[in-house]
């Protein structure tokens, strides 16, 4: 297994200010041996892109638990006292992003699109400061893409090779933003022989390294 | 039955045979639990379920839309996020039920932010009402005796006009061009009980006794 890292090496990936993209629905399917990693990296100031805010000892959580994080990109963050809180006071912006728009802004990131229109959000404050376009009579947001520097892939299984299948739910966010980013990292929890290629949902060319963490839900 | 059972049992009434539909949290998760099984609704959670089944203590990596352990049913899927709202806000969802903290004359909707004192984010409920076919909206009709069904909403919006029936444990609303038609009352309440609860218009014609109590 090449692309097998350690955890020095893995930190040697983080740098201050950079840009994360998390997988996980409310930390099922987020990878919390590559949080826990991050967290000992010392790295701060960094930019979180994420479905929500975790909990406040799970997940992004417990970066934002920990004032690492300057800027949250996320669709909810109830779960997080703590990340409103930091809002409330300015001490970490956050943008909230419907998750329908948050998910497709991470496609167009990685799918070379320069953006994206929807109709979700017409009316809201999710429509300030943003252009509208019409197409066919329709009006329409322009969302723009999204990408980051890395992408933090979890709840997955892997073969020899680095291809990617995920178990139940986990899968969520993890295949889009495995395409939005400049280095991939997957955290799984099993690496099998082979993987039937019918069922591979992130092809191993995406995945730059692999590190083996434990199952968690 | 209390007053959620009484908001859930009616709002499975509205659910036809082979609906795909998504519940919120809170009293339209207790939806599922009045359907009539032989309608074989299919439920989507939209993190990645079509055929949401029921809570599950044992950990498969399998969660509903509230981060809480789940199960699939049987002919079920799991999708990503991208297919998920794909179905959500490409009109392939029957039903959507939600809760709110504001609905308007014009059926509006607020239910995602209290500037100042809440802000957990909209999640997916922002595409869920702009794209089901039909929005229900399931809620207790005031808030501390405070009436939330309003004549124009004062927190922020979730979606503009996007509500089509309003259920709560007094009455049935049905949300058209020309405002708020009251259309079912339950047993315990006058229409002058509704109409003191609310404080929007309500436009009143022919009032049936709530069904499903």
């Amino acid at each position: 297994m090449k692309k097998r890292i350690d955890k020095q090496k893995f930190m040697s990936l983080i740098e201050d200010g950079m840009t994360l993209m998390v997988g996980g629905f409310l930390t099922n399917g987020t990878p919390e041996t590559l949080i826990d990693w991050t967290m000992d990296s010392g790295k701060k100031n960094l930019t979180i892109i994420c479905n929500d805010g975790g909990y406040p000892d799970k997940g992004v959580g417990k970066l934002i638990q920990a004032g690492r994080v300057t800027k949250l990109i996320a669709s909810h963050i109830g779960t997080n006292p703590t990340a409103g809180e930091l809002m409330q006071n300015g001490q970490m912006e956050v943008i909230l992003v419907p998750q329908g728009t948050l998910v497709e802004q991470i496609r167009a990131g990685g799918a070379g699109l320069g953006g994206i229109l929807t109709e979700t959000g017409k009316g809201t404050v999710v429509e300030n400061n943003k252009r509208l376009i019409e197409v066919k009579g329709k009006t329409y947001l322009l969302e723009e893409p999204l990408t980051a520097d890395i992408s933090l892939i979890g709840g997955a299984i892997t073969d020899q090779f680095g291809n990617l299948r995920y178990v139940a739910t986990t899968r969520n966010f993890n295949p889009v933003m495995a395409l939005a980013a400049t280095t991939v990292v997957a955290e799984v929890y099993e690496i099998k022989d082979y993987l039937d290629p019918e069922i591979i949902i992130t092809p191993h060319p995406l995945v730059d390294y692999i590190v083996v963490g434990e199952f968690h839900g | 039955m209390d007053e959620k059972q009484v908001i859930a049992s009616r709002v499975a009434l509205e659910l036809n045979p082979g609906n795909l539909v998504n519940l919120g949290i809170g009293i339209p998760s207790m939806v599922s639990e009045y359907v009539d099984k032989d309608k074989f609704i299919t439920f989507q959670a939209e993190n990645g379920i079509v055929g949401l089944g029921p809570f599950e203590t044992e950990d498969t990596l399998t969660v509903n839309a509230s981060g809480l352990k789940a199960s699939i049913v049987e002919g079920g899927a799991f999708i990503d996020s991208l297919t998920s709202f794909s179905l959500i806000r490409g009109g392939h969802i029957d039903v959507t039920v939600l809760g709110a903290l504001e609905v308007d004359e014009d059926g509006s909707i607020a239910s995602w932010i209290i500037p100042g004192k809440k802000v957990p984010g909209m999640g997916g409920a922002m595409d869920l009402v702009m794209g089901s076919k039909k929005v229900i909206i399931a809620m207790t009709h005031t808030n501390r005796g405070k009436a939330k069904i309003v004549e124009k909403c004062t927190l922020p919006l979730t979606a503009f006009k996007q509500a089509n029936l309003i259920v709560t444990e007094m009455c049935v609303i049905e949300v058209h061009d020309d405002g708020l038609h009251l259309i079912e009352v339950h047993p315990d309440f006058t229409i002058e009980d509704v109409k003191n609860a609310t404080e929007a218009h309500l436009i009143v014609d022919k009032v049936l006794p709530m069904k499903g109590i």
